[in-house]
């Protein structure tokens, strides 16, 4: 009988790597630089491992796609707040991967007690990248008004100009005062944690595997004693806060793959910004524009924040902005300027064993079959767009975060994907069927900001600086 | 691909419907005579409705249906109602607060995930609120009302148990623990767990004794109250106005003729009751309930303004309630039948029996008569009319729908019920 495990990358696969190493399974590339995600084992012929973002485990397993996982407990716990009743059993510490989920707020304002924040009509904004967990935080301490904002990462970097409360995971006491942030309140104390599926735990002979794993735990332990605490390096931070200047012109940068050639247009508009990319990790870089002050975030994250006003312009995808207005189709946020580049095209993907050459072949495959249909994507609004006007039946979507293009077609049938030049889709033995759009990088802004006169000035004239950098390329 | 009903959600059949408006046609009705108006809420409202201390507990909130909506980019949650008296105080916030005195009903769905997906997600409730007076008076009334719908409704063995919110919060006030603290134990009695107090380590342990004894009311009377109250004068004297309460309304049940029990652990769910909270049962299944809720309008942003409300359960009255013994036997059906060219003709009695008051169906397919005494053939020669008394097997030949009215009002044909 086939069992199937799901494996982090990320923060948890050196560890990981390591234990499952020293418990003979004899993995087939498992490490940071792996081509394929579908690895090989050589002590169980009948395993079959699969490597996903951490976050992707406990769901993979809860579906029943997988049998056995392992990632922190605190994507098990995000899951398992908002659903309960998952077909998840959380089988064993594994003892490394420690840390911690803090409600934090910023030292430059005062840290407001716990009647404080249940009094208070207004909203409270919380940011992470665990919404639900966050969720589950305001509603137990009974916040009056609270909004959650979903983030892709970087949940540090927004208190307090950008939210409230970050709820963010920490690894030692250190790198929450390191970041300029105190904790308010302890959500959750968290390690790797081996997880199986109720029913595989049920039904299948899982305990050669588990025994394997169980052997190797005390030495893991003794290893992780002697590791040194990971500390960050402490982050420069001399920023007025909130109400003191209105006139501030708030900018988000990318962070990821799209630092470079962002830096390059501002540089050549005749912009400095010290410190981007920073080689520490530091969002908050200066910059010679006068009145700007500059966030690092995910580009992903950035169309949310533009049209709460937490940011008046911002660097990101016409992907992501795309995402965000197909979720909510009134939103003040909108294209100010296509910069032109980081061009992708945004496509629906399937096997190329799958004999279908275009969505109209599909449908009909569709139509023949009982099984709902999958879509997986990084893009959960556009795939669930996709999938409706294309009438493709009953469908459902699976979100993603990353390595996607190893979901199908195990895990999904369909992927709406961004691709550059499509050398990986013919690694992983995907073809195209569909094109949706092309995207660009491209600055936001939002069609609602109401700002003061100098403000708005000062936006207009960055604005015509980066159009002029542009159309000079 | 098989078409499926969402787990957790019912289809109410006719036979079904028939019960449903049976019950909230004797809810509504009751409430007219009482001088209660009728209301209607949005399905959708404002989750922060439901969220702040004094409103639903944590338990009732991880179950609520929430989600953003298409514009919710703020973050700004809905939710489908989970509770049908909170959106209620917020409609008299809303537009109602000039009012002194507000006397308001509804009859409304409201949604609470349930697990296991046997017991229906979305549920209604017939509930009645009060809003603007706190006295003995008032809450004695909606019980009465309450019990007077059910009574309507006969049905049998109905119990009223009784417990009182104010005189739970003094008594956890007096154990010396933390707003929070307080506020959680709270939940768990209300929630049903009647062990909460007793584990909690309290600040003044020689109250132990007293306090589980009045969390072991169950079953007993107002004297019994009475006996508390003296005893309680001396040493815990805040808890007094709560018990002193808490008895007028069980002396002016018993005044009433009213049959009661005292259970503290009631009002699951609810953290905005404030005074006596009443909880109806058939049996072990609970059909209803309701109490004072004086600081949740103030909470919620509007005046500082008394209330009151209870709710009936309509889909477990549903399962109770004997139909036939509410109605008489099924409004007798007329079906008209035509030659083939007839239809303006057809369409014209048809109308005509209509307006008369009687159920008039027009032939479609031939169908077996089932629940049809009568069948009206419209012809194009004379006779034009034949009416036949299928249960008596008569025939009656005539010229004019005049006729066929005269004829029907002396055989003592049905009317219909929504004349």
């Amino acid at each position: 009988m086939q069992i199937k495990v799901a494996l982090p990358k990320g923060r948890l696969l050196g560890e990981t790597a390591t234990l499952l190493e020293e418990a003979g399974w004899g993995l087939s590339s498992y490490h940071e630089k792996m081509r394929s995600y579908r690895l090989k084992c050589q002590r169980f012929p009948d395993l079959l491992a699969r490597v996903f973002h951490e976050k992707d485990i406990p769901i993979q397993v809860a579906i029943g796609n997988y049998d056995l996982g392992i990632c922190g407990l605190d994507w098990v716990e995000e899951l398992l707040v908002k659903y309960p009743s998952s077909a998840l059993i959380k089988l064993k510490n594994l003892g490394y991967g420690e840390g911690a989920l803090y409600v934090v707020a910023s030292k430059s304002e005062v840290i407001p007690t716990v009647e404080e924040m249940q009094a208070e009509r207004s909203m409270i904004r919380i940011a992470s990248e665990y919404p639900n967990l966050a969720e589950s935080f305001a509603l137990n301490l009974r916040l009056r008004r609270f909004s959650i904002f979903p983030l892709w990462g970087a949940a540090e970097v927004y208190p307090p100009e950008s939210a409230g409360l970050a709820l963010i995971p920490v690894r030692t006491d250190e790198e929450l005062f390191n970041c300029e942030l105190m904790p308010v309140s302890n959500v959750l104390n968290f390690s790797a944690f081996l997880i199986a599926n109720s029913s595989s735990w049920e039904r299948k002979d899982l305990s050669r595997i588990l025994t394997s794993v169980e052997n190797k735990l005390p030495s893991m332990k003794e290893r992780r004693s002697s590791v040194s605490k990971v500390r960050t390096q402490k982050t420069a931070s001399q920023y007025p806060s909130r109400g003191v200047a209105e006139d501030l012109i708030w900018l988000a940068l990318p962070d990821g793959h799209q630092q470079l050639p962002t830096l390059q247009l501002l540089n050549k508009a005749g912009i400095q910004v010290d410190d981007y990319p920073s080689a520490a990790g530091n969002r908050r870089p200066t910059t010679s524009l006068d009145g700007v002050m500059v966030k690092v975030i995910r580009p992903q994250d950035m169309p949310l924040q533009v049209a709460n006003g937490n940011f008046d312009l911002a660097i990101t995808g016409r992907d992501w902005l795309t995402e965000h207005l197909y979720r909510f189709p009134s939103s003040p946020v909108t294209e100010l300027l296509n910069l032109k580049f980081g061009k992708v095209k945004i496509v629906a993907v399937v096997s190329k064993d799958l004999p279908v050459t275009d969505i109209y072949s599909l449908r009909q495959l569709i139509a023949e079959r009982l099984a709902p249909f999958r879509v997986a994507s990084e893009y959960v609004n556009i795939a669930d767009k996709y999938a409706r006007d294309n009438h493709l039946g009953m469908y459902r979507v699976i979100p993603t975060w990353g390595a996607s293009e190893a979901f199908v077609p195990e895990d999904a049938d369909v992927l709406i994907e961004n691709i550059e030049t499509g050398r990986t889709l013919a690694r992983h033995n995907l073809k195209v069927i569909d094109a949706l759009f092309e995207s660009t990088a491209c600055l936001i802004g939002s069609k609602d900001g109401v700002f003061s006169v100098r403000k708005d000035k000062r936006v207009k004239s960055i604005i015509e600086t980066l159009r002029a950098a542009v159309e000079g390329i | 691909m098989r078409v499926q009903r969402c787990k957790g959600s019912r289809d109410l059949s006719p036979e079904e419907m028939a019960r449903f408006r049976l019950i909230e046609g004797a809810f509504r009705d009751c409430c007219l005579k009482w001088g209660y108006e009728e209301v209607r809420t949005p399905t959708l409202e404002y989750l922060h409705l439901f969220t702040s201390i004094g409103t639903l507990t944590p338990s009732m909130l991880g179950k609520v249906y929430s989600f953003l909506d298409w514009d919710g980019w703020s973050g700004e949650r809905v939710v489908l109602r989970p509770d049908g008296t909170i959106p209620v105080a917020r409609l008299y916030i809303d537009s109602m607060k000039e009012k002194e005195l507000a006397k308001l009903f509804y009859v409304a769905n409201v949604f609470i995930f349930e697990e296991t997906g046997k017991e229906t997600r979305e549920r209604w409730h017939c509930g009645a609120e009060l809003i603007g007076v706190s006295s003995t008076i008032a809450d004695v009334e909606l019980l009465i009302l309450a019990l007077e719908v059910l009574k309507r409704l006969r049905l049998e063995n109905v119990e009223l148990r009784l417990s009182h919110a104010g005189l739970i919060r003094a008594l956890l006030r007096q154990l010396g623990l933390s707003p929070e603290e307080q506020t959680k134990i709270f939940d768990e009695i209300l929630d049903g767990d009647v062990e909460a107090l007793a584990r909690i380590k309290s600040a003044r342990p020689e109250l132990g004794k007293t306090l589980t004894s009045l969390l072991d009311l169950k079953g007993k009377s107002a004297g019994f109250l009475k006996n508390l109250k003296v005893l309680f004068n001396q040493n815990l004297p805040e808890l007094e106005p709560s018990l002193g309460d808490f008895i007028n309304v069980v002396d002016l049940l018993e005044t009433l003729g009213c049959d009661y029990q005292i259970d503290i652990t009631s009002g699951r769910g609810f953290e905005y009751y404030t005074g006596v909270i009443f909880q109806l049962f058939v049996g072990e299944e609970k059909i209803g309930g309701g109490g004072r809720y004086d600081a949740l309008i103030p909470l919620m942003g509007g005046r500082d303004v008394p209330a009151s409300g209870f709710a009936l359960y309509l889909d477990r009255l549903m399962n109770l309630v004997k139909p036939e013994t509410l109605t008489g036997p099924l409004t007798q059906r007329i079906l008209v039948r035509a030659e083939p060219g007839m239809v303006k003709e057809v369409f014209g009695v048809a109308n005509c029996l209509r307006d008369a008051g009687y159920v008039a169906e027009l032939q479609l397919i031939s169908q077996k008569l089932v629940d049809i005494r009568w069948t009206l053939d419209v012809q194009s020669k004379a006779p034009l009319f034949i009416l036949t008394d299928q249960v008596k097997r008569k025939m009656f030949k005539v010229q004019t729908t005049a006729e066929v009215l005269r004829l029907l009002g002396e055989k003592g044909a049905d009317k219909s019920s929504f004349a």
